[in-house]
């Protein structure tokens, strides 16, 4: 009896499978074909040159982080437009696992390999001294300038004067309560949750600050640090902290949702980073500057295409098209479209400066010299002259791309150093 | 139907020994049914054909000279953290804190590669480390080890927690020593001068960990095996009071264990930091602390065996991100398949152990 029952159960097994395998045979072989068909049309469109381009990303984490989906939405957007292949990495650690990531891409004979975080870059310095003929293009690092090798590129954006934008958003809204007699003039605080008190962040929230202090002069700003780039539980504390401690409106440079949500819990409006967090947040949500990193990518795969070098630092900006703004939120004060399309026509003809020392004191004194911290060296020492005709160049031509604004200028108070 | 007393539907009970072949029958049909089951969630979930799925799995982990040579040294730090938690479980002392041990003997090399790497010589530097890293990863282990020998606390709670301590010790000093400031990271420590890193056998890369396990895979089946030591630790983790009632000194045995359990991810902590990355996280030991857990039983604490079971997990954690890559799929999907798949290893070791007996048909006893 046992015998016949366990013979039919494999009978039934082996039916299965085989049911399995036969089923999915069909779509399996339709699907390829029509990928067939795919690469012959995109191959048949797409410009010749281009043909001899394959490029790898690296990310530190997958969709779910708001910081990769913009490098792999723009990765995507780039490689259909001019119909290059490409290979998407995600959930790479910045230790070895770096380096083995891109060697294997360049093994599988990627042109171009890129990295999307900060921690990646020594690591893409390595596999950039094995594989000379590949180019080894990088975000955010600030290596580039210094380290000498033809093939490993830094790249980063004018993120400052979206900053400044957004916080001109920012500005309108708190304007807006004044008006309505729901706060002080002198009450006008702003919140802002950091990652680390890092260059990219300083130079991040001061732009936020200066664009919202250039239309409500009263403005004050309180910022808090969660000493971690993705930490949602954090991010979601601090902007809790920051709105106990009387902050009106609450901006953000880290990657979670913590601050965002935290914010729309409370009905404190909120200016985001990376993209617009409007779906979850629709009541709260005021505008979002992010960087568009598909110019770059197009960028890179052009000069290689063309047989052209790449730029050992490329900093993408307002013309460009690699710094913009999301749609604004319900939330935004009336009139901020309008501002905000002023200020950028200003900052693209160059007649307005983020970062107009006569804008902004550091301990109570107007900025004339500063020696900005631009080649990574043990010694932490300024090296080059920031202030030029009046500004402080931030990402400038001659310097580098990642940001090295590290002041702490009056009006703004940091809640904690730790990090 | 005469009989109003229900027998349950079926009853367990233990089995005798099972003879070998019969285990590892058991053992394929479970790797067996696991691979069916992942290829039907996979074939309901994505439409993708299982075999491909199989195929890419493998690819990940041997597709390339490369991808098989990082394999292989993946296979040996997740090994020697087995192996080096393996004499504290057979002395039936839960030392759950391998994450912590591994990070403490990697920090005592990332100091010395920081501190000393450009004011002494290369080789004094690397002997520093090892004895630094492999005295960092002991005193991380004798901790917990001297509080259940001295006061019987529970060393699965005081292990656990030493990780979190030394998680935080590692962020204290990653941010003492970032480069550039504020960045929250170290970067690649004398990446110009490569001072503290270990030497290449032979120029080849990847081989240094594989070779320092193979030593201590020996090493340690020879220990537990064939030295009083290793036995007095069996008699320990079968019985304390046996062990006392035979004059063996119970506390010393723990302390002595714990240091070389320590001491060896101490050992497995200075690969990742001088060997491999060069560099120190928080995340550097990525969870293999409570892996290694998993690898040691699933082995039965058999050195050899271990080699088989890490090279189980490697290969599919490194198949998983394959996937992920070639079919544009979530990680998440690769760790729903490693998930299954070790559901049905560690299951089946419940049916090697036990044996089910189902309710017999009244009347009908004879004929089955």
């Amino acid at each position: 009896m046992k015998k016949i029952i366990s013979l039919l159960l494999t009978l039934m097994l082996t039916a299965s499978l085989c049911a399995c395998g036969g089923g999915s045979d069909t779509p399996a072989d339709s699907s390829s074909e029509e990928n067939k068909a795919e690469a012959a049309s995109t191959g048949a469109e797409g410009d010749a040159d281009y043909s001899k381009v394959k490029i790898g990303f690296i990310c530190l984490h997958d969709e779910n982080s708001t910081y990769d989906l913009n490098f792999i939405n723009g990765a995507k957007e780039a490689c259909e437009k001019l119909g290059v292949d490409y290979v998407l990495k995600t959930n790479v650690p910045e230790g070895q696992e770096c380096y083995e990531t891109a060697a294997d891409l360049a093994d599988a004979g990627c042109t171009i390999v890129f990295a999307d975080s900060f921690g990646h870059e020594d690591f893409m310095i390595e596999a950039a001294k094995e594989y000379p003929d590949v180019e080894f293009c990088h975000a955010t690092g600030t290596k580039a300038h210094t380290e000498g090798l033809a093939n490993f590129h830094n790249a980063f954006a004018s993120i400052y004067e979206g900053r400044y934008l957004a916080g001109i958003a920012a500005g309108m809204k708190l304007n807006e309560m004044i008006e309505a007699g729901t706060i002080k003039e002198d009450e006008a605080k702003i919140g802002y949750v950091g990652a680390f008190t890092y260059a990219e962040v300083i130079s991040g929230y001061t732009s936020f600050f200066l664009g919202a202090r250039s239309v409500c002069p009263t403005a004050t700003m309180d910022v808090t640090f969660t000493g971690s780039w993705y930490d949602e539980t954090a991010e979601k504390e601090g902007a809790n902290k920051l709105i106990d401690g009387g902050c009106k409106l609450i901006s953000q440079h880290a990657d979670s949702m913590g601050a965002p949500t935290a914010c729309e819990n409370a009905g404190i409006p909120n200016v985001s980073y990376n993209g617009s967090t409007e779906s979850a947040c629709p009541n709260t949500f005021i505008v979002s500057s992010r960087i568009d990193w598909a110019p770059y990518f197009e960028y890179i795969m052009t000069c290689q295409a063309a047989g052209e070098a790449i730029a050992a630092d490329y900093t993408g900006d307002l013309s460009t098209g690699s710094v913009v703004l999301t749609d604004l939120g319900t939330a935004a004060a009336e009139g901020t479209a309008e501002a905000i399309e002023t200020a950028k026509a200003e900052l693209e003809a160059g007649t307005l400066h983020v970062f107009d020392t006569e804008t902004f004191t550091v301990d109570g004194a107007k900025l004339d010299s500063y020696m900005a911290d631009v080649d990574t060296d043990p010694n932490y020492e300024g090296d080059h002259e920031a202030i030029v005709d009046g500004y402080f160049a931030e990402s400038a031509e001659g310097f580098r791309s990642a940001p090295y604004f590290n002041l702490n200028i009056d009006g703004i108070t940091l809640l904690d150093q730790k990090f | 139907m005469n009989n109003r007393n229900h027998e349950p539907l079926f009853h367990i009970s233990k089995r005798d020994a099972l003879p070998w072949q019969k285990a590892w029958a058991i053992r394929g049909a479970a790797i067996l049914a696991a691979l069916v089951v992942c290829g039907v969630i996979t074939m309901m979930t994505t439409g993708d054909n299982p075999i491909s799925i199989y195929k890419t799995i493998f690819l990940g982990a041997f597709g390339s000279a490369r991808k098989s040579w990082v394999t292989c040294q993946n296979i040996s730090i997740l090994l020697i953290i087995s192996l080096a938690l393996t004499p504290a479980f057979k002395m039936r002392f839960w030392n759950i804190g391998g994450e912590g041990q591994v990070l403490m003997g990697g920090l005592g090399a990332a100091a010395c590669m920081i501190c000393l790497g450009d004011k002494i010589p290369g080789p004094l530097l690397i002997a520093l480390m090892v004895v630094s890293s492999l005295a960092a990863g002991a005193i991380w282990g004798l901790i917990p080890a001297l509080f259940k020998a001295k006061w019987n606390t529970n060393e699965t709670l005081a292990t656990l927690m030493m990780n979190y301590i030394a998680i935080q010790l590692v962020a204290y000093y990653i941010i003492k020593w970032e480069v550039p400031k504020g960045s929250g990271k170290i970067g690649i420590i004398n990446q110009s001068t490569n001072a503290g890193w270990l030497p290449q056998l032979f120029g080849m890369k990847y081989l240094l960990p594989i070779v320092v396990a193979a030593v201590v895979t020996v090493l340690i089946y020879i220990y537990l095996n064939y030295s009083k030591q290793g036995y007095e630790i069996s008699v320990v983790g079968e019985s304390e009071n046996t062990a006392r009632y035979v004059g063996i000194k119970v506390e010393t045995v723990i302390i002595r264990t714990m240091l070389i359990s320590g001491a060896l991810c101490g050992l497995a902590g200075l690969l990742l930091v001088g060997g491999i990355n060069h560099t120190i996280t928080t995340t550097i030991t990525d969870g293999q602390g409570f892996t290694a857990v998993m690898v040691s039983w699933m082995a039965k604490f058999n050195p050899f065996a271990m080699i088989f079971t890490s090279f189980l997990i490697i290969l599919l954690s490194r198949g998983a991100g394959e996937i992920s890559t070639a079919f544009g799929l979530n990680q998440s999907f690769a760790d729903i398949i490693t998930g299954i798949i070790l559901f049905f290893i560690i299951g089946c070791e419940f049916f090697i152990t036990y044996k089910i007996s189902f309710r017999k048909k009244a009347g009908k006893e004879e004929n089955v």
